[in-house]
């Protein structure tokens, strides 16, 4: 069996989390073994049939005080306790905040490497074989595990999504017992989350500047192009954060993060080694330069040699267009 | 205070990787290698942190004796004091591993930290793995990505990056901090700094006299491969006015690439 780690917020369980459960389902078929899921927290019920939907055979729900307020320590402990109960194969997480916070702490408990950000799983000769970038996407370690149960956290916006056409199957709750000693840090607050505002990270559309803004102020640009298109986020170089234009939170590269958007549009961005190896896992890549001789043509798709202030206005209008059909 | 700063040595950021194939190992000849960004961001906390309250800061590094150039830099930084946990087998990309020999470390050899400080992830291998997996073998409470950290008395709060926005977490010391960029502007080594760290004694520790048996000190990862990432077909140019070449580049977005 292969159990999935679902992470919801307010309720609703992360996309990052259903491609998780979603591609532990296709490896689950080919190994002839189950794909189920493990919630942890109160009130979680609700989201079970979303994940008999995307192929859960079965839903754990793991309930104490101690889980409805994130804590590394807390979750790590119920978690393991429902792993050596269970003794699944293999235990994936996504490869989100709370999964980078959270793996590598199971994964210690459980004395197990873990195969961290996978952007491709195979099976070959009855095992998991992961694939990840290293050096930000420079370089592709393909690898297999050789401790058990096997861990991996897997990279969000890679792995589709799994239609099993079910809705319901069997929900399993349990009471945690856990010790207040144990859990030595936990979150007392969520701060800056603005309503429908997506992380780089999760966004299919990401619309990047670089120095060719020109200012801080030329930001809003990119803004306005996001509030036209759904699911999509802003994003930056290095140089337009390290010129402090804009919140290093929105910077991809190396410093920064790695995506992997359907589409990723880069406005005068020279394409700086460093910020390649963190976008060019995107699907598709368009670039908007006056350069033509900027690095960053070699890797788009599309490319436009002109001024960005004079594509950004027709392009907003396009996509207002072609969006409103 | 008694902070421990954990670091590495890793290629920069505008390294070219090459790759060994057949070796499975990418070439490290030619690569410049520094201490890790995300690393001069706890560092620079943990100098940070002792200005205001007092006591030392000690930096450790896993790796061979080349790692003694980064434990130089941090000295020159103003670290107290640094020790080279020396480890000859190349890049493992086995956050578990490390963590072992860094917790046995502790446990065995240099107690008493009240905050032990990582960058968030190394610049290479990725994982993010090594300070949560760490806390875990010590027991301690873990902020990873932090942006904002602040101690007082036998704790303290900060805040981690999460999508979106941000979590204040609260956690009693000893604990485990992970840096991510924004959490401060690390300094420059000062040339007496330089010259004041090349008299420090950096003391030198086999990972092979940790305590730990030998199956702790193998990798967990049987590598099946090491590739380049596969290259991207080359892209297709729009010309026009700015009008016409945007009006083209969402109908190729939508009919070509079907990406919206």
């Amino acid at each position: 069996m292969i159990l999935v780690y679902i992470e919801s917020r307010k309720g609703k369980v992360k996309k990052a989390s259903l491609e998780a459960l979603s591609e532990a389902r296709r490896r689950a078929e080919e190994l002839k073994v189950e794909a189920q899921a493990v919630l942890a927290g109160s009130g979680l019920g609700g989201a079970a049939a979303e994940l008999f939907g995307c192929g859960a055979s079965k839903v754990h729900l793991l309930e104490s005080p101690l889980l409805d307020a994130y804590s590394a320590q807390a979750h790590a402990l119920a978690v393991e306790a429902l792993v050596r109960e269970l003794k699944p194969a293999a235990v994936f997480f996504s490869a989100t905040s709370l999964g980078k916070d959270l793996a590598p702490r199971l994964a210690a408990r459980l004395g197990v490497s873990l195969a961290s950000d996978c952007i491709r799983l195979t099976v070959q000769e009855g095992r998991l074989e992961y694939t990840r970038p290293i050096y930000a996407g420079k370089a592709l370690l393909s690898f297999r595990l050789k401790t058990f149960p096997q861990m991996a956290s897997l990279r969000p916006n890679i792995f589709p999504l799994f239609d099993s056409g079910q809705k319901s199957g069997e929900v399993l709750k349990k009471v945690v017992a856990l010790d207040q000693n144990q859990v030595k840090g936990k979150v007392v607050e969520i701060t800056g989350e603005k309503a429908g505002a997506l992380d780089v990270t999760e966004a299919e559309v990401i619309f990047s500047g670089g120095r060719g803004l020109k200012g801080p102020e030329n930001f809003r640009l990119l803004n306005e192009l996001s509030e036209v298109v759904p699911r999509s986020a802003v994003g930056a170089s290095r140089s337009a954060v390290d010129a402090g234009w804009i919140d290093h939170h929105h910077q991809v590269g190396q410093t920064g993060k790695t995506v992997s958007p359907n589409i990723y549009f880069a406005f005068g961005i020279s394409g700086a080694i460093q910020h390649l190896a963190g976008m060019s896992s995107s699907k598709v890549i368009v670039a908007v330069n006056k350069d033509p001789e900027a690095p960053i043509f070699k890797a788009a798709d599309y490319g436009i040699v002109a001024d960005i202030f004079q594509v950004i206005p027709p392009l907003k209008e396009e996509l207002k267009k072609l969006l409103a059909e | 205070m008694n902070i421990f700063v954990f670091v590495k040595r890793v290629p920069d950021t505008e390294s070219k990787i090459r790759v060994d194939q057949a070796q499975k190992k990418i070439v490290e000849e030619g690569l410049n290698f520094v201490l890790n960004p995300y690393d001069e961001y706890a560092l620079e906390e943990a100098l940070r942190l002792r200005e205001a309250k007092g006591g030392k800061v000690t930096v450790f590094c896993v790796g061979p004796e080349e790692c003694l150039t980064v434990l130089r830099k941090c000295l020159a930084m103003g670290a107290d004091e640094a020790v080279l946990l020396k480890d000859v087998s190349p890049e493992q990309y086995d956050g578990l591993r490390t963590s072992r020999i860094l917790a046995k470390a502790l446990q065995t050899k240099f107690p008493g930290a009240d905050l032990l400080l990582f960058g968030k992830q190394s610049m290479g291998a990725d994982n993010s793995q090594v300070p949560a997996m760490t806390a875990e073998w010590l027991g301690l409470p873990q902020v990873n990505v932090v942006v904002k950290l602040q101690v007082e008395g036998n704790g303290g709060t900060a805040v981690r990056e999460i999508e979106g926005g941000e979590e204040k977490v609260q956690f009693s010391l000893p604990a485990v901090i992970s840096a991510q960029k924004g959490l401060n502007e690390p300094r420059y080594e000062t040339l007496r700094g330089i010259m004041a760290a090349k008299k420090v004694a950096i003391p030198v520790v086999p990972v092979e006299e940790l305590g730990l048996r030998p199956e702790e000190l193998e990798t967990g990862l049987e590598v099946t491969a090491l590739d380049l990432p596969p290259g991207r077909k080359a892209g297709r140019m729009l010309a026009g006015t700015p009008e016409e070449a945007a009006r083209e580049l969402v109908r190729l977005l939508r009919s070509d690439a079907k990406a919206i």
